[in-house]
């Protein structure tokens, strides 16, 4: 085993969990809050977002699926050539799917 | 790697072009897989915004309903939409070469393992459906 | 009655005067049962001896024969000329290698990687030629039967994006035999091909792009075989993370 420990498959893990939450979450949810809810077609009951199991599943509905972007977007951008920067940019997308996280727990707990 | 030797004649090293994933469909179509993960993510936030303004109250709530009428929005969740099918659709495709279930010498056969994806996906929304309709204001 | 033709550009470079790969048109009889190495070997041989290829059991089990055509990472002699007819055909050595000579490239990156994740039975300890054959049940062959079939023809690595951008990146075929031996029953070596499979140059490179399992001739699947290793390593890494008491 390696001594220092790399992060790589933690990461992976991550991506792997996220997208599975956005393949099997996301559209559905796309297309009644950002469509119909918006259209009119259908309106969402405010009192459903005060349950806990509800904020635990929005939880995990909308921080994972970060990490899921995080990696790919940090591949992404070293599939599209950008060389001698790697850390930096790993860093930042995981970074930023870090924040996100913690702000959606931070919006669901005090809300 | 590829240094000329004395006693080797000189090799050409082609070069990757900058725009390579424009140079075949399937190239174009892996970045558009790629790029599904962006407009989840922005998605995902106007989502969060969404919740937060509706966890402040019904005012905010509608308010920001009203700004997400806008064609702007609307053209962008459509195509959002379009991107989150895409990468839902190529999702279960691969997990089909990643699961490999074995009894004995029978493998499950890659198509099955994405039949059930998307069956999980169908009946997962279909339910989310069901609820959000049922309990509604 | 004149034959009907069909015109192959191929790819030329000598570097004893050229500085750049140039293209040379040359026009071959159509024949039906004619393959794009057949198309090839009548210009060595009518037209131009100077023309300088690899090939040779022209059954598609050798792998000496891939190149690009019209853009796409084939087996020369699977590649049948009816495919493309009556359009042109652009024959290129395969992408992503440094090219010697015409349609020739240089392998030995490859062949590197390949000796790096050591594709042969490791075992701790050999049993003695008296024990006898190590048994395997059919079951335990399919396990990794499927990896088994690479002929080491580099159509994956012509096809890999990521092998183009990130030389060091250790490459579909070279991975897929890893897994090979690293799910044989009789193979104890799973440890000592992790430092290059599981490093960043290994399995992280890999964004699954899938164009290598598209062109394998042998449907091999490297892809697939990349993406179970990953799996496999992040298994262990929470493993020896959780349970650092394990024995591992």
């Amino acid at each position: 085993m390696p001594t220092k420990r790399m992060m790589e498959p933690f990461w992976w893990a991550l991506f792997g969990a996220g997208g599975t939450v956005a393949a099997l979450l996301v559209p559905i949810h796309l297309f009644l809050q950002g469509i119909a809810a918006p259209l009119g077609w259908v309106s969402i009951n405010p009192t459903l977002f005060g349950h806990l199991l509800v904020k635990l599943y929005l939880f995990v509905l909308i921080s994972l699926p970060l990490y899921h972007w995080a990696h790919r977007f940090r591949y992404t951008l070293y599939d599209l050539g950008v060389k001698g920067m790697r850390q930096p940019i790993a860093v930042l997308c995981y970074g930023i799917a870090v924040v996100g996280t913690i702000v959606t727990a931070w919006i669901l707990w005090r809300g | 790697m590829t240094a000329a030797r004395p006693d080797r004649p000189k090799m050409f090293q082609p070069k990757m072009p900058a725009n390579w994933w424009l140079k075949h469909p399937k190239y174009f179509l892996f970045m558009l897989r790629e790029l599904s993960s962006v407009f989840i993510a922005i998605f995902l936030v106007v989502f969060l915004i969404q919740i937060a303004q509706l966890l402040r109250g019904p005012a905010a709530y509608k308010a920001f309903v009203q700004t997400l009428r806008a064609p702007g929005w609307i053209i962008f969740h459509i195509v959002a939409f379009l991107f989150a099918l895409y990468h839902s659709i190529t999702w279960f495709e691969a997990a089909s070469k990643i699961l490999v279930i074995r009894r004995g010498e029978h493998r499950v056969p890659p198509q099955d393992v994405v039949a059930v994806g998307f069956t999980a996906w169908g009946v997962v929304s279909f339910v989310i459906l069901v609820l959000v309709l049922l309990l509604r204001s | 009655m004149s034959e009907p033709t069909v015109t192959l550009h191929v790819t030329r470079y000598h570097p004893e005067h050229d500085s750049a790969p140039r293209r040379q048109s040359y026009s071959v009889p159509y024949r039906q049962d004619w393959v794009v190495l057949d198309a090839l070997n009548y210009i060595k041989d009518q037209i131009d001896g100077t023309l300088t290829f690899r090939w040779s059991c022209r059954m598609g089990v050798c792998g000496s024969c891939g190149m690009m055509v019209n853009g796409v990472p084939r087996l020369t002699c699977a590649a049948f000329l009816r495919e493309y007819y009556p359009h042109e055909i652009r024959v290129e050595p395969l992408t992503n290698f440094p090219i010697m000579r015409d349609l020739v490239i240089d392998m030995s990156d490859f062949m590197e990687k390949l000796r790096s994740v050591k594709p042969w039975i490791i075992r701790d300890e050999e049993k003695p030629l008296e024990e006898g054959e190590y048994l395997q049940t059919p079951a335990e062959l399919e396990q990794y039967k499927q990896f088994s079939m690479c002929i080491n023809c580099m159509l994956c690595y012509a096809a890999c994006p990521v092998y183009g951008l990130e030389p060091e990146f250790v490459g579909p075929a070279a991975i897929a035999l890893a897994q090979r031996y690293n799910l044989d029953s009789r193979d104890q070596g799973h440890k000592q091909r992790g430092p290059v499979i599981a490093s960043h140059e290994g399995i992280w490179d890999c964004t699954f792009v899938g164009e290598c399992s598209e062109v394998c001739p042998k449907s091999v699947d490297p892809a697939g075989a990349i993406q179970q290793a990953k799996v496999t390593t992040t298994n262990e890494w929470f493993k020896s993370l959780l349970l650092p008491w394990g024995k591992r």
